[in-house]
């Protein structure tokens, strides 16, 4: 990778950009198909990473085991000596707690940003779809066979929107289906997953995080997670939505 | 927290009674040292570094190699596959092929990466659990990441062979 931004891909995608570096880094994404790539590849990495080290658990009885032998150690004047200790650990806990909160409406946000990247590099790339077609009867029927799932994509002869085709997209090691569309000059993202309902999901109906430029909602239908993100009104989102949900039957 | 710090315990020792013990020793570390925990620092920091500390002063923390790869260093990379885009590479990777290739990483890289992605620590947090200034963590993790797709690369040839 020759361009010179590269060496802050690490920071874009852990999220350790400041505001400032973090719009025009987005700015320069927008434009340079090998920094996309890059930023692409490394999300990918991370969300692999991720997953994969979810790994080991603890024993049911190791907790107790732990607990029986700091007690035999320590002697009842442990009891006494860490009284006041265990109070600030306690609070300490207590602050976990909420971070935990914190932490899973943050992911929500997390998840957005990263969809908001697939979508970006998606437009950086000289191939956005994989199968390039405005009729729906073509594009639906391709993703038969290489995803989990099926879904209905709306009739939009009669709306603004433009159907320019979609390809496969990998999101937390799994796949989905991504469609591009068109609003006048704009494109649009839609990516439909599986729905598993996991702490990395953002709560239905999110409106755009407040550093992101661009909109997006979020909805569930019939077990899947829809994802709608475009540099468009938000209300030109939700007709998207509105004839998605249609087209599903609702 | 004790079920992701067992977690980390398992991933240094790569074995699960010695991910027991370490875990035993670390809780009764922190409880003595508990006088040293500052309130309002942070507290996920202080008990990963006492886990870390314990575990290089333990048998198997002795016989791992702690220090970085010097081979591993910039520009001495393998390509990845020419005619591959990464992305198409790393989507051919599946959950177990990316954990051994995890496991195959040096500690220094291994645990870096752990925080960071699977912890969701940032910079500042690792640079605090390990000890070590937030530039070494930048170069560290990039380094770390490089060599794990390098890893996973390298196993993908492997099985497709």
């Amino acid at each position: 990778m020759s361009c010179d931004w590269s060496v802050k891909l690490d920071r874009y995608v852990d999220d350790e950009l400041s505001a400032g570096e973090l719009t025009e880094f987005q700015e320069h994404l927008a434009g340079c198909a090998a920094c996309a790539a890059g930023a692409l590849s490394r999300l990918q990495l991370k969300r692999m990473t991720q997953a994969a080290g979810q790994r080991f658990r603890p024993p049911v009885d190791l907790r107790k085991k732990i607990e029986k032998s700091i007690s035999e150690r320590s002697g009842p004047s442990w009891f006494r000596r860490w009284v006041p200790a265990l109070a600030v650990a306690a609070a300490a806990v207590l602050m976990m707690v909420s971070a935990a909160i914190w932490l899973r409406y943050a992911r929500g946000e997390q998840t957005v940003g990263e969809l908001a990247d697939l979508h970006v590099a998606t437009l950086a790339s000289t191939n956005p779809v994989d199968v390039v077609s405005t009729d729906r009867h073509t594009v639906k029927p391709w993703f038969q066979g290489k995803l989990p799932f099926t879904f209905n994509l709306p009739e939009l002869q009669d709306s603004p929107f433009k159907l320019i085709g979609g390809s496969v997209a990998y999101f937390q090691q799994s796949p989905g289906a991504h469609l591009l569309f068109e609003l006048r000059k704009h494109r649009i993202s839609v990516f439909i997953f599986q729905n598993r309902g996991g702490a990395g999901w953002p709560n239905p109906g999110l409106s755009s995080p407040s550093d992101l430029t661009f909109s997006s909602e979020t909805w569930t239908n019939g077990g899947l997670r829809y994802f709608v993100i475009g540099d468009c009104n938000r209300s030109d989102l939700d007709n998207l939505r509105k004839l998605f949900e249609s087209a599903a039957g609702h | 927290m004790f079920t992701s710090l067992y977690n980390l315990a398992h991933w240094l020792t790569q074995n699960p009674q010695e991910a027991e013990d370490l875990l035993q020793e670390t809780y009764l570390k922190a409880l003595k040292g508990f006088g040293s925990f500052q309130p309002g620092t942070n507290f996920r920091s202080w008990i990963y570094r006492i886990l870390r500390n314990t575990f290089l002063t333990s048998r198997s923390g002795l016989n791992a190699k702690m220090t970085e790869p010097l081979d591993w260093e910039e520009g001495s990379s393998m390509p990845i596959e020419a005619d591959t885009p990464e992305t198409l590479l790393l989507a051919r990777a599946d959950r177990q092929l990316v954990q051994d290739a995890l496991e195959r990483l040096p500690v220094p890289f291994r645990e870096v990466i752990l925080l960071c992605d699977m912890e969701e620590m940032g910079y500042q947090e690792i640079a605090e659990s390990l000890g070590i200034p937030i530039g070494t963590v930048m170069s560290r993790l990039s380094r770390a990441r490089k060599t794990l797709r390098e890893l996973i690369a390298v196993e993908l040839r492997r099985t497709a062979k």
